[in-house]
């Protein structure tokens, strides 16, 4: 079925709004053709991922679209770009990469987006309400808005999420049509510990394991009894993103498109069960670390996704007033920086040693001091994927108790209560 | 052999290259040099650039089209691309290329079980993705 356009569609591709939503128009309707999407559809909002520097064409290609006078049509948050704007943090980019990234930046900013540099826009105050068609890119903030929020959004790479945003339209497939946000997979953890379960690892283990049997396919979980809270739901949609390509998961009773599983499945028997054990558990939660001593740390790193102003208490409260013997990097948006600033938490948590890294992080941003063999401890999901191919450093997976623990002591401590 | 045009572009006369594993685009491929640089995939240390590449899969991170339009502004893009189904987040990369100007490799789709007749050194892809093995 060929692909067609309205007639304001194809006046937007043909110049009315000028040049630069011309070419997002055209971008958007050749990405149509090649999915095969029979129409465009209005999107409410957006998120784009493509502000990140990953050499200098992505720069020019923002700023082609800013002499073309090109703005964008909905709201649009920024994801993290790679300099932290705040002056939170330093950054080890060389001189001609760092003068890219920041052109990168502020030709996002003059499109129209919102420097809100955040992996967590949904913590930042952008919640789509249920079942509206948007654009988001950044994995773990398609999976969450897709899963938690009930809004709809495909995997919007670079260039094509911003590309949305401008034109105003996206290409009518996949996620966008309610038929294919059907679980086909039950991934039942009803054959786990209870205590597990309540435990703050559970969640970004249990993604991970769920994004590499699942893939790209839509799961239900079943078999969580209290609702884990948002924080959990960020945690393993973020470990599962990165461990596959998932865009949309549901939890029984839990997620607004899964009163219960019957619902989940669109009333529609699965095509396959993963019963969960607790060896698929362990294997999962060994597979997260790297390292294979236990005898050096070199720092701590959490906030992949970035924290929220409640993770930051809990950390505050962990730290107790203790000194910190090596740096712990929270990573995290301005929405809780001026949380944190407004309470005096900034200041208590950095006077005890606490390195908090506005707009971007450190698996993306060469931020981390480059050491031969150094390791990293984490309570993220996501950086311990990302960590070793991107930062050089060897990973141990632990909870944010055994990360504080690990950094009072400056060692690798795990089995902290907490 | 004839298959369907994904991304138009210019006709190819390369070797072929035939992923063996799905690579990640971004940390998969190095943008300044065009060699495969994830270590764990089992062709790291080949070339892609100017070669007729066929991917069994991508996978990862929405930053492949970052990379591939890098490489075409690099003049390290591969001759052509055949993968097994369409690929938004990668070919935005070519996509995007030609909106800024640059003549790119024609991209094709192609079942994953007829890979193997591309591994020769002398394949013709015509603009129309008419595929000749010599």
């Amino acid at each position: 079925m060929p692909l067609e356009l309205t007639a304001e569609q194809q006046a937007i591709a043909n110049g009315i709004r000028g040049e630069g939503a011309a070419m997002a128009m055209r971008i958007v309707a050749a990405t149509a053709r090649l999915m095969e999407a029979p129409s465009l559809i209005p999107i409410a909002s957006a998120h784009i991922d493509g502000a990140l520097y990953h050499g200098d064409s992505g720069t020019l290609f923002a700023e082609k679209l800013v002499a073309g006078d090109a703005r964008v049509a909905v709201r649009a948050t920024l994801n993290v770009g790679s300099i932290d704007l705040t002056g939170c943090s330093k950054n080890l980019l060389p001189l001609h990469e760092r003068a890219m990234a920041r052109r990168m930046m502020d030709a996002y900013r003059k499109l129209g987006c919102e420097p809100s540099w955040t992996c967590a826009p949904y913590q930042a105050g952008h919640r789509p309400a249920r079942g509206t068609d948007v654009a988001w890119g950044e994995s773990n903030a398609v999976v969450f808005c897709n899963s938690v929020l009930g809004a709809r959004t495909n995997r919007y790479g670079d260039f094509l999420d911003i590309a949305c945003a401008i034109s105003g339209y996206a290409p009518y497939y996949g996620f966008h049509r309610p038929e294919n946000r059907r679980a086909t997979v039950v991934f039942d953890v009803s054959g786990l510990d209870p205590a597990f379960l309540r435990s703050e690892v559970a969640f970004p283990i249990l993604g991970s394991l769920y994004g590499r049997e699942l893939g790209d396919a839509v799961g239900v979980v079943a078999g969580i009894t209290a609702d884990p809270g948002e924080d959990a739901l960020k945690a393993f949609g973020a470990a599962a993103a990165s461990a596959g390509a998932v865009g949309l998961f549901h939890v029984a009773g839990v997620t607004p498109e899964a009163s219960d599983l019957a619902a989940a499945l669109q009333h529609q028997p699965p095509l396959a069960v993963i019963r969960v054990t607790g060896a698929m558990v362990n294997d999962s939660r060994r597979r997260l670390s790297t390292a294979v001593t236990m005898d050096r740390l070199d720092a701590v790193a959490i906030g992949s996704p970035h924290l929220s102003v409640e993770e930051f208490d809990r950390l505050e409260a962990l730290i107790a007033g203790r000194h910190l013997k090596m740096p712990l990097y929270a990573c995290t948006g301005r929405h809780a920086l001026a949380a944190l600033e407004a309470s005096g938490s900034r200041a208590a948590l950095e006077a005890c040693g606490v390195v908090i890294v506005a707009d971007t992080c450190v698996v993306v941003t060469p931020i981390l001091p480059d050491i031969p063999g150094a390791v990293l401890m984490t309570n993220s999901g996501k950086f311990a994927h990302y960590a070793p191919g991107n930062t050089g450093y060897g990973v141990i997976y632990g909870s944010m108790a055994e990360c504080v623990t690990s950094a009072v002591e400056g060692r690798p401590i795990l089995g902290a209560a907490g | 052999m004839k298959a369907r045009v994904l991304v138009n572009g210019v006709g190819a006369k390369a070797c072929g290259l035939v992923l063996t594993a799905p690579i990640s685009f971004w940390g998969g491929v190095n943008p300044k040099t065009g060699l495969i640089a994830d270590v764990r995939h089992p062709q790291h240390g080949l070339s892609i650039s100017g070669k007729v590449l066929c991917l069994p899969g991508t996978i990862g991170s929405s930053s492949a089209a970052a990379v591939l339009l890098e490489l075409v502004t690099a003049n390290l893009a591969p001759a052509a691309l055949v993968l097994h189904e369409p690929d938004a987040i990668l070919l935005l990369g070519l996509i995007v290329a030609q909106e800024m100007g640059y003549s790119t490799p024609i991209a094709l789709q192609l079942d994953r079980q007829e890979f193997g007749r591309l591994e020769g050194d002398n394949i013709s892809i015509s603009s129309s993705g008419e595929i000749t093995l010599a």
